[in-house]
């Protein structure tokens, strides 16, 4: 009896043994296959209905929109367009399409596959319409009427306003364009069977563990060299960064701060850094919002202004905004708690776009100021308040409550008593919407690369719509709503920089946010993978790369 | 028996009843919005209202519990909100690894605890008894979390002998039947892939498998303590029958009722998912799908885990106790 148990187990060994061997000899001819990690999986691989950074990056290389950033820019380049063209209206813009181009599907790239991958996000009858939640239409979008076929070449989109913005909006993958034929084949169930026209072809999509990409033979431009591409799931930062070190990734996003000094002192590892497309602020609510009624997303005349309901007396007054800025020491932060993955901001959008405002000074770290300012105001005793902590961690907020308590810890040296107060993101983002608070931490991550997207997204009037506030500061300067209104009907360049520029002055002098920080992007790999290039969107191509 | 298994599972009907109206209502008492979730910074309230209307969040309670249950009894477990997929498919794609991961982490539970166990009841108060008590206080009280880190740093990067973490080697060609990958991977012959990811097990099976087995170990050495002070056990040894054969042959099996429940009620555990395991070693199971799902606020995935967790943990509960009739025949159902 036991011996036979003994012959069984040995057999299974040698079994096992025999096959280890037998996957030496079958090696098949070496492909060239990068595995990423990545600290998520995708939700939907349908680019025009996601929001996720994670499912993001695996289409971004499946499929292509009409224009492209350039390479580690937010320029844009003709992609599936040669050119276009804007009226002197500014009103249509007409593009020749690209010829020649196939979907990975063997369907022909024309007209037909635009208008379908616009309409479908735009247009409630179109068959396809309920399919997706088309999140990003109605926020970067609202300005495109419909998009009409010229011939299979020519298109022409129209817009309701001119929006200078709309043309790094089309770059978006929210605009990329989808095989129509494989939309119909799948229905519903299009979003697990991704067809575009980009460098690499879909190949499998195992949840939570790994999607595949190959190469796509018939790209129009040159083949990629790398064969495949596996993005795999890895959550945990360590078990990325152990994964790396043992070489069974080759690429990994989101490495931890404080591992940073191991990766740069290992010559097999590098680290890639750049500003990231960000800025992480505390808002203070100056008081007043509206009710937009009709949600058309602008303060129209019969909208009144009236008090949140975090309405707080002192922090309506300038000089106690001031105050605050000059009360909380900045580098301190950013040294400590963002561990050098950051830089002071002291504009709300980031240094390297257009129509930053270089010449501001920023406010010093002065506490003495702080309570000069606060006597100024009528508050010499200080005052008791609450600030709002994000309860997860965002790159351009690196360990929210952290940074809560150093702030409140220099404003209790200028006798300003802070509460801290956290509840679930969901409700969070909600309430601050709503203008429930008094204080809060947050910040913003651009999504196209033009001012615009940060500067009336965050700080204009009509952003300050309660209940749906993308200015949780609820800060209301007409002049400075007027300068963005001018710097997006404006296809020039100059003025709208100038615009951007001027309006940055004015919302320096309210006051109404501390800036606190632009978190840098980085990535590790290989020191053998070579081509990979940063883009400020955070956005992430494949396809230049290579394995040497 | 026949009627007994056929009782118990009828019994499942209202536990399963009442543990969905629980999920239920907790995870609508819970705050958040699964529609803001979905649509991020920039949602207006139109486009909120619009989700909230299209999967049913703006009805009352009873009556998304009303419809969620109808679609039960028809087979159908209801989408995603978030990925739109359907609840079935998630969690049958996930299944299939927590199973295989449970299995292994039991299987290395059962042989180390039950051997630590029995060695320590034989040898009570000696040394080893001591040190091998002293290991199991440790693995109860070791973080999985740090113990599945310590595992990827030596046996991965240091000694590199073993995977830090998937389910295969993503080179290695591998076609699935059945979603079980030893299973698939033996039907389709494919003894590369196997290998693989048989290695691939070994390290999330002894980080999840630590704890019950510490379990076990202190279950059995107690169980098989209070055996071995029975009359019976000194009728034996009287008998001259060797140690050996007192030991393994009549003393342990006396002693299984106790350690059988623990293993039971450990592997039910297992089965509803490691989260922490599953993170570290990104392992995809059920534990991070349902922690996912709760984050998003994804309440057909949450409500489908759930209901999954409710049914395995019954049936594990009811192989337990049918496997006490073997152990011990005086215990009869009727």
């Amino acid at each position: 009896m036991v011996n036979k148990y003994y012959i069984l187990t040995i057999g299974i060994c040698l079994t096992l043994i025999a096959a280890s061997f037998s996957g030496c000899v079958e090696e098949e001819a070496e492909e060239m296959v990068l595995i990423f990690a990545m600290a998520g999986d995708a939700d939907k691989l349908d680019p025009a209905d996601v929001t996720d950074g994670e499912s993001i990056s695996r289409t971004d290389n499946i499929f292509e929109s009409l224009v492209e950033y350039t390479e580690g820019g937010t320029d844009i380049q003709p992609a599936l367009a040669t050119s276009w063209e804007v009226s002197n209206d500014g009103l249509d813009i007409t593009f020749n399409l690209r010829k020649n181009v196939k979907f990975h599907d063997g369907t022909d790239f024309n007209a037909d596959a635009v208008v379908f991958s616009f309409e479908r996000q735009y247009n409630t009858s179109n068959p396809y319409h309920d399919y997706g939640e088309w999140a990003y239409w109605s926020y970067m979008y609202y300005d495109i009427d419909y998009v009409e076929k010229i011939n299979d070449y020519k298109i022409i989109i129209h817009l309701k306003n001119s929006n200078a913005a709309i043309m790094t909006s089309l770059a978006m993958f929210t605009v990329a364009i989808v095989s129509p034929t494989n939309a119909e084949k799948w229905g519903e169930d299009a979003f697990k069977h991704p067809v575009g026209t980009g460098p690499f072809k879909f190949v499998e999509w195992i949840k939570d563990d790994h999607i595949t990409v190959e190469a796509n033979e018939n790209y129009w431009r040159a083949r990629p060299t790398l064969d495949k591409i596996i993005f795999r799931v890895i959550e945990d930062p360590s078990a990325r960064l152990l994964a790396i070190q043992a070489g069974e990734i080759h690429g990994m996003e989101y490495p931890d701060p404080s591992s940073f000094d191991l990766i740069k002192s290992d010559s097999d590892l590098q680290l890639l850094t750049q500003a990231g497309m960000n800025v992480g602020y505390l808002a203070m609510n100056t008081g007043y919002g509206y009710y937009d009624e009709n949600e058309n997303g602008v303060q129209d005349s019969d909208e009144n202004w009236v008090e949140t309901p975090g309405y707080f007396e002192p922090l309506t007054n300038k000089l106690v905004r001031k105050a605050i800025n000059y009360a909380i020491d900045k580098n301190s932060i950013i040294d400590n708690l963002y561990k050098g993955t950051a830089i002071v901001a002291k504009n709300g959008m980031p240094p390297f776009m257009l129509g930053y405002n270089d010449d501001i000074v920023d406010y010093s770290y002065d506490p003495d100021m702080a309570k000069d300012l606060l006597e100024e105001a009528g508050y010499p005793n200080g005052f008791n308040t609450t600030l709002w902590v994000m309860p997860v961690s965002r790159p351009y907020m690196f360990d929210p409550p952290k940074i809560a308590e150093a702030i409140q810890s220099y404003l209790a040296d200028v006798n300003i008593n802070v509460e801290l107060y956290q509840i679930d993101w969901s409700t969070y983002l909600e309430e601050t919407e709503n203008g429930n608070h008094p204080m809060c931490l947050l910040g913003w991550t651009g999504d196209n690369g033009d001012p615009d997207n940060f500067m009336r997204v965050l700080y204009g009037s009509d952003s300050a719509s309660i209940g749906t506030a993308g200015n949780v500061a609820f800060y209301n300067n007409s002049l400075v709503q007027e300068k963005f209104t001018a710097a997006l009907q404006s296809y020039d360049v100059t003025e709208r920089a100038k615009l951007y520029e001027e309006a940055q002055v004015l919302i320096h002098e309210d006051a109404p946010f501390v800036y606190l920080a632009h978190a840098t992007q980085n990535m590790v790999f290989l020191s053998n993978v070579k081509g990979y290039v940063l883009n400020p969107t955070e956005r992430k191509f494949f396809y230049p790369v290579e394995i040497e | 028996m026949k009627w007994y298994i056929i009782k118990r599972l009828i019994q499942l009907i209202p536990v399963i009843i009442g543990v969905t109206i629980i999920a239920f209502s907790l995870i609508q008492l819970a705050p958040g919005d699964p529609a803001r979730t979905m649509l991020g910074q920039h949602a207006t309230q139109q486009e909120i209202n619009e989700i909230r209307e299209k999967y049913g969040l703006d009805e009352p309670i009873y009556v998304q519990y009303a419809i969620w249950l109808n679609g039960v009894l028809h087979g159908d477990l209801g989408r995603s909100i978030l990925t739109r997929e359907l609840v079935v498919i998630e969690i049958s794609e996930r299944f299939p690894n927590t199973i295989e991961l449970a299995i292994a982490a039991m299987i290395f539970a059962i042989i180390i605890g039950g051997l630590a166990g029995i060695i320590s009841a034989s040898k009570q108060y000696s040394i080893t008894d001591y040190t091998v008590m002293g290991i199991a206080l440790f693995g109860i009280s070791m973080p999985v979390f740090w113990l599945g880190i310590m595992l990827m740093l030596i046996f991965g990067v240091i000694l590199g002998w073993l995977p830090i973490g998937g389910r295969i080697d993503l080179i290695i060609p591998f076609q699935r039947v059945t979603g079980f990958m030893v299973l698939d991977s033996i039907i389709t012959g494919n003894f590369n892939a196997l290998i693989s990811i048989l290695k691939h097990l070994i390290l999330p099976a002894i980080a999840l498998g630590t704890i019950p087995m510490a379990i076990i170990a202190r279950v059995t050495r107690s169980s098989m303590l209070e055996v071995l002070r029975q009359d019976f056990i000194r009728t034996e040894r009287a008998k001259g029958l060797s140690e050996r054969v007192v030991i393994y042959k009549h003393a342990l099996r006396n002693a299984m009722v106790p350690v059988v429940t623990v293993i039971g009620l450990n592997f039910g555990l297992l089965l509803s998912g490691a989260i922490l395991t599953e993170t570290v070693f990104s392992w995809p199971g059920l534990g991070r799908l349902v922690v996912n799902a709760v984050y998003q606020r994804d309440y057909p995935l949450v409500v489908g885990c759930i209901l999954i967790f409710a049914i395995v943990f019954v049936i594990v509960n009811l192989i337990t106790d049918i496997l006490y009739t073997f152990i011990d025949p005086r215990i009869k159902y009727e």
